[in-house]
Order: structure tokens, then C-alpha cells, then sequence
């Protein structure tokens, strides 16, 4: 099973090459053969070969189905491009954090990865500890003062993406009412949850309508029977579209959809396998495409540190699926259009309640 | 002995140690074929061994057996039982809610080609046995549902199924009533009569003049004697038995009673499923003298002794011990108002049995000076405490202070608890049964015991189901029935056949009670 | 032959047969799964004895769950099952975790308040499981169970409170410094710390890159207090006899029910403790957000079975599964195996130790043969 969709995310990944290849962007995604094109740096010479790269992964572990798994297979891949040494440790507990930063700079890694805004503060007190090791964390930016020369960041627009299915489930509702189901507030899930209800109100001003957002939280990344119960409760107060950016707890969402006939939107990878009648259309947050992408910086010795890098649309980092047999075509144009709207900054998605705020006016 | 086919089973010099405790010391023992034979020897003196070696549960160290002249060697009970051995347990060994049949075929049951049971067939070979043997017993009534005397039947029968013509008895009477222990050597006497061949544990020395034609007594390991039983009386047996002279009737001096130290009034007791079973009970003890309370098993004994030991909580009526009421208090209040108890479940409520000898001899006052002294145990007192009863009251082995008293057998078990509740200087020692399940020897010591602390001014209350024992020992005789002291004798005064009659609910002419 | 049969029948011989089968079944999963047996086991070894630091992190990972042993050896002993005990330490992690961010006290007030209030914690949640079993007769596993969960939740609420809950974050706010356990925590950073570590590079990687702290010494000494109160004390004698005969116990005046709190007092105590000394002494002293059990309780019952329930035994036991659990990992980063193959050695160990009882009947097989032997 697991391997099935293993297999799934990475067909996903070609076909989401292709595709947005097809926009033309110049991202740094098409960088691909930069590590084989060896730059001449120090760390990234006969291919990546002797180039370490050590991640550790929050309490989810690596087959969490989700960041973690994601950024292994970024990884994987960076293995297979250049030949680089590649492995992670899985952290059972918070307090693991530390000891496996610490296991990871004992094998001598080049670059260290840290998966996770949980891991911020052990890795900032890692990197102090050891200047001469580059460390990467995804979804955390540090502030700029006190961020270490040598931590980069690695965030994701990932207001961009919930803008386009908000858009979607805006063009697509009858009830005129959908739901949001968010983990743990955070910023993070901020600018889902804000990304979301910006693309609802878009396409509702389009099409002159009266939208409701119905936002809960779940309180839990985990919990998928409080997932279910949310939702359950969403789709019987009159929500027909229900959109996740809650983990496991999502598994539960899109449970409910299926058992209520309604429709859930996945979040960070296609989860139209989970209910391919229901899943309508996913917020991509293609993780290891990122990974892969700063990994090969680093090994280029190109001078990473001390950086965030921001992944969206134009890097396609993040996106929708292709798959749109349930909105249909016009639906689905229209979100395209919307996407390049994006791209060409036209419209710019709010990432914060108070983004949104002026957004709406 | 010589080897011969005469014998159905000859074991010639069995040696069996475990660790450096030596059970059995070149023990002899030769059974003719179509005898009763019996094993005496006190607990713990290696019967039980004995014939576990030869059922294959242990291997002998030394010795040989012979089975019908041949050495065989019997490496586990299923060498056993294809010899023509069968063991009927202490403790038996059988299937609650399977039927008679159903136990007695388990582990042989008879099939056809595709291995499907015939229960026809095994029904029927399981009626013929019972047939031939008289042995009476309900083929299809659940084992669960039968007496124990029936259950041992059931044993029997399953020995006599897989061909047994040798069976071997561990205590079989221990666990009868008088009336079972008839019928039972009823069956042996006809199961003899079509060839078979009984080994019969036991200590009780009237059945071995009721059933047993040769007597082979081991004492202490060793090999004592063989003997017909027909020619030696129960005295000589028992004497052989332990070692020394015994006395079967206890000696006792007229008791010079005091004052009253005990009194129970109008107390009403209710059972563990909300009936009455102690209604309207009053009795008193005085120092100095042994109340016995005679009654048949079920009468209220039970909740009587938990009422005083505030086991229970009594409905209505008064305990009291010089004058202070303890019903309705706590069990250590009990104590502390000089009341101690020999219980009859030695396991249960007497001892912790995963407690060494010495931590259990202070089982009631672990909490006082010198045992222990702001909340530590002072380890020191206690060993020394426990030695001193085991030297005083003769518990063997000698040097068990630090064994488990799971380790000991039954009548040093109970040296120890006697030695413990009297060493507590009671005003009131209740016994409860406390000679059950012991052998002559320590039988005797228990009944001297319970004189010697009456002579010493205390009070004693008798409590068991063994009439003889009632008979023997109490100054003060009181009849159970349902909950109420019925009648009240003193010694001499009454026989063994009036206190019967009234246990069994009959009335005395005269008396209305 | 005698010789073997008697090392064979002393319960610690068989404890190292059943570590032994552990790891051979662990070889063997290995060298199906296609991964070399003795390189995996060499990177067991050094990651737990290749460096000081990787010492004083096995010793820290054995801490908690040497004291939840405890507090299930010590519950066993009086004849209960102390499932509870994963729970037990949640709800004395949430109130170390509380208490320590709340008051901000000199150490010498701070560090005893918190550590005593995860202890009092921990005492709650077992006493209640032993009121409900004294006074109502509930059985104490299913009460467990229950409480355990009761407190996972608990604690996922505490955390996702405004109150604690740290923005950004899958945590609850730290405590403060001043409850820290680390053994000279603000020293061994300062300039003049860091100056004389310089020259003892062992002792610099222990001290900073390890959260060296006080738990192990408490551990040690809360087992020889349980030892001392089971084995030494008046209490602890009428706790053995209501564990092995609460009839007995009872007839000779031992208040069983009252027996039974006081006991799951001081194993949700021990438990508390446990939580007490993570959330003090290691990184980062704080509650988060729990997807499933921890295990730090569940984890001490496997130590205190391998232990053999005995108070001491449990600090080894503890020490083993510390190294195991922490050791483990290197197979996974050194050679790549999957973690689970580890998880698969803890339960074979766990599973052998079950099997134990096998092995001094063994002995006795062993002995009879040899007397056969020498009878021939």
C-alpha cells in the first residue's frame, strides 16, 4: 500500500513537471542538471559524490505521509540526480530533536536538514554549535537578526495554492457555504487558511454571490476521528466543500465527504486516491522539490546561509492537480487563469488574517 | 526382596534427591499382584514421591523397578500408563464443564477411519466399566454438576479406560465424606476381586484396617516396614509411622474453668449471598476451658468465625471479649483485644505463602516493638522471634526461618500459624478445623497444643467438623445446626450418637429447641 | 553439567539468555532484510559507546522510563498492574511543565516545587486508579486504560490553550530556567565555563552537547528507596502480603483497600517523577502536542518485566532499553535499516523474558540428565 503511493506522488511529480513546465516558467525548479553541471565548488565535485546530506524528521517519522515523507523523497532524488550520501534519522519525541541534530554533525554531514517549525529553536542552537555544517529547515523563517549564517530557510507560498482551490470551491459550491479544517493555528497554516478564504470571496465578487467560510480547528495534527467529526458537523450545517490543511487529521475530513456524498479538497499532495469521488482538487505543497532544489544550491557552494527561501507558483513548488474530472473544464480554465494571475502577480494572495483584511477591500 | 512375577510392582532401592534435600533413601517397596497396599508415612515423608517415580512424573537417581518381574524404565507418565499404570490425584484433573464421558475418553478417544468422534461407541465402552465395578456415576451429567466423591469416580473410571491394572490412590479419602469413604473401599475391594492391583496413599490409619491387606510404612525418606495389615494394630502403625510412641486418645485433666471471657449473644450473621446464617447464636467461654462447637459443614460455621474476626458485619447481636463489644470493628481491633484465630484455610487466611517462615511468624505484629521500630522492620528480632518458634514448637526443617512456607508441608504450616496466634498471649484462641488435612503425628501435637494453652488459663473455642475431635478434646460441647447452638453438653455427659442425631437436625427426648 | 543447570536457574542468567535470543532474532530479521547483522550491531555499539556524549544520552533516554519501571515493579509487587503508568506520566509532565512556566522562584524554591508538583500529579492519577479498585472494585487495568487516555487529551488541551500555548509552535511554553535539572546548566555556558571545558574535550561534549542532568542519580536513588520501603519497612511488609495474599493479609488485620491507594499513590508518584525530571532536565522542557503515546510509561513496563519486577534490576533494565532505544537509531542512520528493525529486538527481548520460566525447567532437565548420565 505504502508503496502504491510512494508510486502515486512520484507519477504526481512528473506530471506536474510537465505541466508546469508547459507555463513556462524559468524557475528554479529547471535546474535539475545543475548538479551534475558541476559548478566547481568545493562540496559538490565529482557529481555529489561524498556530499552528505543528513535529515531529521519531526515526531511524525518518514513515512508520515506528509512533509517528512515528502522531503525523503526529495532527497531520494537528489540521491539518484547526483550521487550524493543521503539518510535521515526519525525523532520519536521532541526532546530527540537535539540528540539527532547533534548524531547527524557527528557523521560529518555537509548539509543538515531539520523538517518542521517544531525544530526551529533546535536547530538555530544546533547551527550555533557547529558554524562549519550548513543547516536547512522547512516551514520556518527566521527573523533576519538573529537567523544564523548558517540556517537557511525554506518557506512556501502556500497562499497561493489554497487561492486557487478557494477559488474552485467558491465557483463549484450550491449551498453558497464550505469549510476549512485547520490543524494547529500557526502561521503556517495561516496563510492556508487566509490563501483559502481569499479565493472563496475572489470567485464569489466574480460571480457576485454570497460566499460563507466556515473555519475550524482541529487542535491536533493527528486526530482523524475529530477530522470526521468536524466535518461531519460542516457538511450537515450546510457546507458542501470542506478544505484541509490538518495532517492526519484530514484523512478524517475527506472520510466525511465520502460518507456524506460531499466534496473535501486535500492538501500538500494530490489525495485524490483517498476518495477519488470526493477528493475535488488538492493545495499542492510539493516539499521535496524544494528540498531537492536548496540541497543542490548548497552542494554547488553557492552561499545559502543566513537565507529563507520562499517557494510558490513560479518555482512550481506549489500548485493544483491536473486531474479536474470533478469541477469540469470551464471551472478548471478559469482556475488557470487565475493561477497565471498569480504568477504574474496580478493578484496576490493574503497570507495573514491581516493581508486578508485589506485584501477584502 | 527377590524379583518375582508374583509382584506387580517391585522398586528396589529408590533414591531421589532434590538439590540436597534427600526425599526418598533406597526405598523398598513390593506390591503382589491382587492386593490392596498401602503407603503410610507423615506428610513430607516421601509417599507421594514414591509413586510419582513410579507413574514417571520423576526419575529416580538410584533403584531399579520391576513391573511383573521385568525392569522397565519409566521415563514419563505415558510409559506409565502403557504399562497398565494408572494415578488418581490429589487434586483431580478434570474438565468442569465437559461430561463424565467426555472426561474419561479425553486424550483416548475412540474414532472412526476419518477421525471423526464415536461417541456411541465410547459411551458404550464407558457404561460397561461402570457396570463391572459398580462404580455408579452419570455418563452425561457435567463433572461440574457432580459430587466430589462421584469426581473421583470419574478419575478412576479414566485410569480403568486406558486399561490400568495397577492404580495408584494419592490420598483418596482426604477430600470424602465418612459415607463416600465407604463406597470407596467398596469399588476397591471389587476392583481386587477382577485382578487389579491398588497402591493407596494415605495416614489415615482406620481405612488401612478397612481396605488394606499389606501396609509398607516410610518414614522421614526411609524405609520402615512391611507389614499385614491384618496382624498390627493402629497404634503399632502409628507408632512406626512417626517414630515413636503415640497415643490415639488424648490425655487430658478435668478443665478448672474461670470466669467468663468470651460471649456471644443473639447475634445474627447473614452469608456472602444475604440469607441468614448464624440466626440468633449465643454461646460464652471461659478461661481455662475448650468449647467445642459440633456441626455438620455449612451451618454457619463459617460466618460465625467471620463475625468475630470482623471478617463480616453482623445484622444484630453482641460480641464480646472481657466485657468490650468487637463486632463491627476491624480485624486488627480483634487482635489487639487478645483474640486469636487458627483459621481452617492454613493457604488462604493462615499464611502468606510466598512469604518466608519468618516474615510470616509475625504476621499480626510486624508493627510492635522489637519487630519494628519507626516504620522499619528490625530483621534481627524477627529471625530471632522465628527461631524461637520453630525450635518451640518443633516446625521441620529446623532451619527454615528464610524457606517459604510455601516449602513446608501441611502440619508445619500449621505448627507455625498455632505457634504464631498463641505466642500472641490470646485471652480467646478460636480453632477453626485445625487439624485438617494433617497426618497422626501432628494431629497429636495440635490436640496436646490447644490442652496445654487451656491449662494455661485460656479460652478456647473449638470449631470443627470431625466429631471425634470434638469429642476428644472440648470440656464444653455445642451442637450447630442452622445458625443456632442447638444444644449444650459437658464432656461425659452426651455420646457420639445423640450429638449426631442433633447436628442432622433430630431433637433429644425432651428437649425443644 | 550440575554446574550449568545451577547458573541456569538464577532468574539474572536467564534475562541475558532471553537479551541474547533477542539479538539473534534481530540478526536474523537483519540478514533477511538483506542488511549485514554484524555491521548493524557494530553501529549499536558505538552509537552508544563510541563517545561520552552518546553515554550520558543513553543515560538520560534510560531516566524516565527507569522510573516508570519502578513505578510498575513497585504497583506489581502488591499484586497490581500498573498499565497506568503512561498516563501517570503525562498528567505529571502537563503540571511540571505548568508550574515550572508559571513560577519563576531562586532554584531552590523553583526546582523542588516542580519536580513535587509533576510527583503530586502523577500521585493523583494513580490514586484515583487505586480508590476506584479499593472502593468499587473496578479492575485497575481497565481504569488504566481509561486514565491514560484521559490524560493524553488532557494534555493535548493544555497545550492547544491561548494560554499556553506557544505560537508557532506544537508546544506549550517552556518552563523556565530556573527549574532546570542540567547539572551546572547557566555555568557550563558562560565565558568561564566554557574556558575551563576547552581542555577536557570528553567532559565539554557531555556537558554541552548532552542535557546532562540529576534524573539518573533520582532514578538510583528512588529504586533503593523502593527497594528500602518493600524489602526494610512496615509498610512496605504489609504491601508484599496484600500482593500475595490479601486474604491472609486481610485476617491479620492489613487494610487491603487502604493498602491498595497508598500503593497506586506512590506509583503514580514514581511516574510522576519520571515526567518530573524530562521536563526539568532535557530539552525542550515543555509539553507538545502528542499524536500518539509516548511511551515512557508503556516502555517502563517492558523494563520493569525484563527486570523481573526487582526494584534494582530496573535501573539495568533501564539502562539496556535506554541504550537500545537510543543505540537504535545509529542502525538506521549508519546502515540504513529500517528503525522498526530495533522495535522488533526490544520485543523479541521482551517476548524471551516471558519465555524465561522455560529456562530454569530446562536447568531441571539438565540436572536429570546428568544424574542419568552418572548413573550409567
Amino acid at each position: 500500500m505504502k508503496k502504491m503511493k510512494k508510486l502515486l506522488a512520484v507519477v504526481l511529480a512528473g506530471t506536474m513537471a510537465v505541466s508546469m513546465g508547459a507555463c513556462g516558467s524559468t524557475g528554479s525548479a529547471s535546474s535539475a542538471a545543475g548538479g551534475s553541471a558541476s559548478s566547481g565548488a568545493a562540496g559538490a565535485s565529482a557529481g555529489g559524490k561524498g556530499y552528505k546530506v543528513r535529515m531529521v524528521t519531526d515526531t511524525g517519522g518518514v513515512n508520515d505521509q506528509s512533509f517528512n515523507q515528502s522531503s525523503w523523497e526529495g532527497l531520494k532524488n537528489l540521491k539518484k540526480d547526483t550521487g550524493a550520501d543521503v539518510n535521515y534519522v526519525e525523532s520519536k519525541q521532541e526532546s530527540d530533536y537535539a540528540t539527532n541534530l547533534d548524531k547527524a554533525a557527528d557523521e560529518n554531514a555537509n548539509l543538515i536538514w531539520g523538517i518542521g517549525f517544531a525544530m526551529a529553536k533546535s536547530i538555530g542552537s544546533a547551527a550555533k554549535e557547529n558554524p562549519d555544517i550548513n543547516y536547512a529547515i522547512v516551514d520556518n523563517s527566521y527573523d533576519k537578526a538573529t537567523m544564523p549564517s548558517n540556517v537557511t530557510g525554506v518557506m512556501f507560498r502556500a497562499q497561493e495554492p489554497s487561492f486557487i482551490v478557494g477559488y474552485i470551491a467558491g465557483k463549484t459550491t450550491k449551498t453558497g457555504k464550505v469549510g476549512f479544517v485547520g490543524g494547529i493555528r500557526s502561521n503556517i497554516i495561516d496563510q492556508f487558511e487566509y490563501g483559502y478564504k481569499a479565493g472563496v470571496a475572489y470567485a464569489a465578487k466574480e460571480m457576485n454571490k454570497k460566499i460563507t467560510v466556515d473555519a475550524q480547528y482541529a487542535e491536533s495534527f493527528s486526530d482523524s476521528s475529530k477530522g470526521k467529526a468536524i466535518a461531519n458537523s460542516m457538511f450537515s450545517s450546510g457546507c458542501d466543500i470542506v478544505f484541509h490543511a490538518a495532517g492526519g487529521v484530514g484523512v478524517g475530513v475527506i472520510a466525511a465527504a465520502k460518507d456524506a456524498g460531499k466534496y473535501a479538497i486535500g492538501v500538500d499532495r494530490d489525495q485524490a486516491y483517498l476518495a477519488p469521488k470526493n477528493v475535488l482538487t488538492s493545495a499542492l505543497k510539493l516539499v521535496y522539490s524544494a528540498v531537492e532544489d536548496v540541497s543542490k544550491k548548497a552542494m554547488k557552494g553557492e552561499k545559502i546561509g543566513g537565507k529563507t527561501f520562499t517557494y510558490g507558483l513560479k518555482e512550481n513548488a506549489v500548485g493544483i492537480p491536473t486531474e479536474h474530472k470533478l469541477m469540469g473544464d470551464a471551472t478548471y480554465q478559469a482556475a488557470m487563469k487565475v493561477e497565471n494571475d498569480i504568477k504574474s502577480g496580478k493578484i496576490v494572495p493574503p497570507a495573514t488574517k491581516a493581508e486578508f483584511d485589506k485584501f477584502g477591500k | 526382596m527377590e524379583v518375582s512375577s508374583k509382584y506387580a510392582v517391585q522398586m528396589h532401592g529408590i533414591t531421589k534427591t532434590f538439590g540436597t534435600f534427600c526425599a526418598l533413601d533406597h526405598v523398598d517397596l513390593d506390591v503382589k499382584r491382587g492386593t490392596i497396599h498401602s503407603l503410610l508415612g507423615e506428610n513430607g515423608a516421601g509417599k507421594s514421591t514414591l509413586m510419582n517415580v513410579l507413574y514417571g512424573l520423576y526419575q529416580a537417581d538410584e533403584g531399579e523397578i520391576y513391573l511383573n518381574g521385568e525392569k522397565v524404565n519409566i521415563a514419563n507418565p505415558n510409559v506409565a500408563i502403557a504399562h497398565g499404570i494408572g494415578m488418581v490425584h490429589q487434586h483431580f484433573m478434570l474438565v468442569d464443564n465437559f461430561t463424565v464421558t467426555q472426561n474419561i475418553i479425553l486424550g483416548n478417544e475412540t474414532t472412526s477411519h476419518l477421525g471423526v468422534l464415536n461417541m456411541k461407541q465410547a459411551h458404550k465402552n464407558v457404561q460397561d466399566l461402570v457396570q463391572k465395578y459398580g462404580l455408579e456415576v452419570d455418563p452425561d451429567a457435567k463433572v461440574e454438576d457432580i459430587s466430589v466423591g462421584m469426581q473421583q469416580r470419574v478419575e478412576i473410571l479414566k485410569a480403568l479406560y486406558r486399561g490400568a491394572d495397577l492404580l495408584i490412590l494419592d490420598e483418596p479419602t482426604a477430600v470424602l465424606t465418612p459415607q463416600e469413604t465407604e463406597d470407596l473401599i467398596e469399588i476397591m475391594h471389587s476392583l481386587v476381586a477382577d485382578g487389579k492391583t491398588i497402591i493407596i496413599i494415605t495416614h489415615k490409619l482406620r481405612e488401612i484396617k478397612e481396605s488394606s491387606d499389606t501396609c509398607t510404612i516410610i518414614r522421614r525418606g526411609k524405609y520402615v516396614d512391611t507389614v499385614k495389615v491384618a496382624d498390627e494394630k493402629e497404634e503399632d502403625l502409628a507408632s512406626k509411622m512417626v517414630g515413636r510412641a503415640v497415643k490415639l486418645v488424648v490425655e487430658k485433666t478435668p478443665a478448672k474453668p474461670g470466669k467468663t471471657v468470651f460471649a456471644i449473644d443473639h447475634l445474627q450473621v447473614k452469608d456472602d449471598r444475604g440469607l441468614p446464617a448464624v440466626r440468633d447464636l449465643s454461646l460464652s467461654v471461659h478461661a481455662g476451658e475448650i468449647v467445642g462447637i459440633a456441626g455438620i459443614d455449612g451451618n454457619g460455621q463459617k460466618e460465625l468465625v467471620e463475625a468475630i474476626t470482623n471478617l463480616t458485619k453482623t445484622e444484630s447481636g453482641t460480641i464480646q471479649i472481657n466485657g468490650a463489644e468487637v463486632q463491627n470493628t476491624s480485624p486488627r481491633n480483634v487482635v489487639n483485644h487478645k483474640i486469636s484465630t487458627i483459621h481452617e484455610d492454613r493457604q488462604k487466611r493462615g499464611l502468606v505463602m510466598d512469604f518466608t517462615v519468618a516474615e510470616n511468624s509475625v504476621l499480626e505484629k510486624y508493627r510492635v516493638a522489637p519487630y519494628s521500630k519507626h516504620g522499619m522492620l528490625n530483621r534481627r528480632e524477627i529471625q530471632k522471634f522465628a527461631k524461637g518458634l520453630i525450635r518451640d514448637y518443633d516446625v521441620r526443617p529446623e532451619d527454615c526461618a528464610n524457606h517459604l512456607a510455601r516449602g513446608l508441608s501441611g502440619g508445619n504450616q500449621q505448627k507455625i500459624i498455632i505457634g504464631r496466634e498463641v505466642e500472641n498471649e490470646p485471652d480467646l484462641l478460636i480453632a477453626m478445623q485445625p487439624t485438617r488435612g494433617l497426618d497422626v503425628g501432628a494431629i497429636e501435637y495440635v490436640h496436646k497444643a490447644l490442652i496445654r494453652e487451656r491449662d494455661r488459663g485460656r479460652a478456647i473455642l473449638l470449631i470443627s467438623l470431625e466429631l471425634d475431635e470434638i469429642m476428644s478434646i472440648s470440656d464444653t460441647i455445642d451442637v450447630l445446626y442452622k445458625g443456632r447452638i442447638v444444644d449444650s453438653f459437658k464432656q461425659g455427659e452426651v455420646d457420639e450418637k445423640t450429638i449426631g442425631l442433633l447436628m442432622a437436625g433430630g431433637k433429644q427426648n425432651g428437649k425443644d429447641s | 553439567m550440575e554446574k550449568t543447570a545451577k547458573i541456569l536457574k538464577k532468574p539474572i542468567t536467564s534475562t541475558i539468555i532471553a537479551i541474547v535470543c533477542g539479538f539473534a532474532v534481530a540478526a536474523i530479521v537483519l540478514a533477511a532484510a538483506g542488511y549485514n547483522p554484524s555491521a548493524a550491531f557494530g553501529a549499536l555499539f558505538s552509537g552508544i559507546f563510541s563517545k561520552p556524549k552518546y553515554i550520558s544520552n543513553v543515560i538520560i533516554k534510560a531516566t524516565p522510563i527507569t522510573l516508570t519501571a519502578l513505578s510498575v515493579a513497585f504497583a506489581y509487587k502488591v499484586g497490581l498492574f500498573n498499565i497506568g503508568a503512561e498516563g501517570q506520566y503525562i498528567i505529571g509532565a502537563v503540571a511540571a511543565n505548568l508550574v515550572g512556566y508559571l513560577c519563576n522562584f531562586p532554584p531552590i524554591i523553583q526546582i523542588p516545587l516542580v519536580v513535587l508538583s509533576g510527583v503530586a500529579a502523577g500521585a493523583l492519577w494513580g490514586g484515583i486508579i487505586g480508590f476506584l479498585k479499593a472502593k468499587f472494585g473496578i479492575h485497575e487495568v481497565l481504569t488504566s486504560i481509561m486514565f491514560n487516555w484521559i490524560a493524553f487529551y488532557i494534555s493535548n488541551w493544555v497545550v492547544s490553550s491561548a494560554r499556553f500555548h506557544e505560537p508557532n509552535s506544537t508546544a506549550a511554553y517552556p518552563v523556565n530556567p530556573s527549574s532546570y535539572t542540567m547539572l551546572l546548566p547557566n555555568w557550563k555556558t558562560s565565558d568561564a565555563g566554557l574556558a575551563v571545558l576547552k581542555g577536557h574535550k570528553a567532559l565539554r561534549e557531555v556537558l554541552l552537547k548532552t542535557d546532562v542532568n540529576f534524573g539518573f542519580v533520582i532514578a538510583i536513588a528512588a529504586a533503593v528507596f523502593v527497594w528500602m520501603l518493600l524489602y526494610r519497612s512496615t509498610k512496605g511488609y504489609e504491601l508484599r502480603a496484600v500482593g500475595l495474599n490479601r486474604d491472609a493479609a486481610e485476617f491479620a488485620g492489613i487494610s487491603v483497600n487502604k493498602n491498595i491507594i497508598i500503593t497506586m499513590l506512590i506509583a503514580g508518584a514514581l511516574s510522576g517523577l519520571a515526567a518530573s525530571m524530562v521536563i526539568t532536565g532535557t530539552d525542550p522542557h515543555r509539553i507538545s502536542t502528542l499524536s500518539a503515546f509516548e511511551n515512557n510509561g508503556f516502555n517502563g513496563l517492558s523494563v520493569a518485566f525484563i527486570a523481573g519486577s526487582s526494584p534494582i534490576g530496573c535501573i539495568f533494565a533501564g539502562l539496556l532499553f535506554g541504550g537500545l532505544l537510543y543505540g537504535g537509531q545509529s542502525i538506521q542512520a549508519n546502515i540504513g535499516a529500517p528503525s522498526e528493525i530495533i522495535n522488533i529486538m526490544i520485543g523479541t527481548i521482551v517476548f524471551f523474558v516471558a519465555l524465561t520460566a522455560v529456562i530454569p525447567k530446562l536447568a531441571v532437565r539438565l540436572e536429570k540428565r546428568g544424574m542419568h548420565n552418572a548413573a550409567k
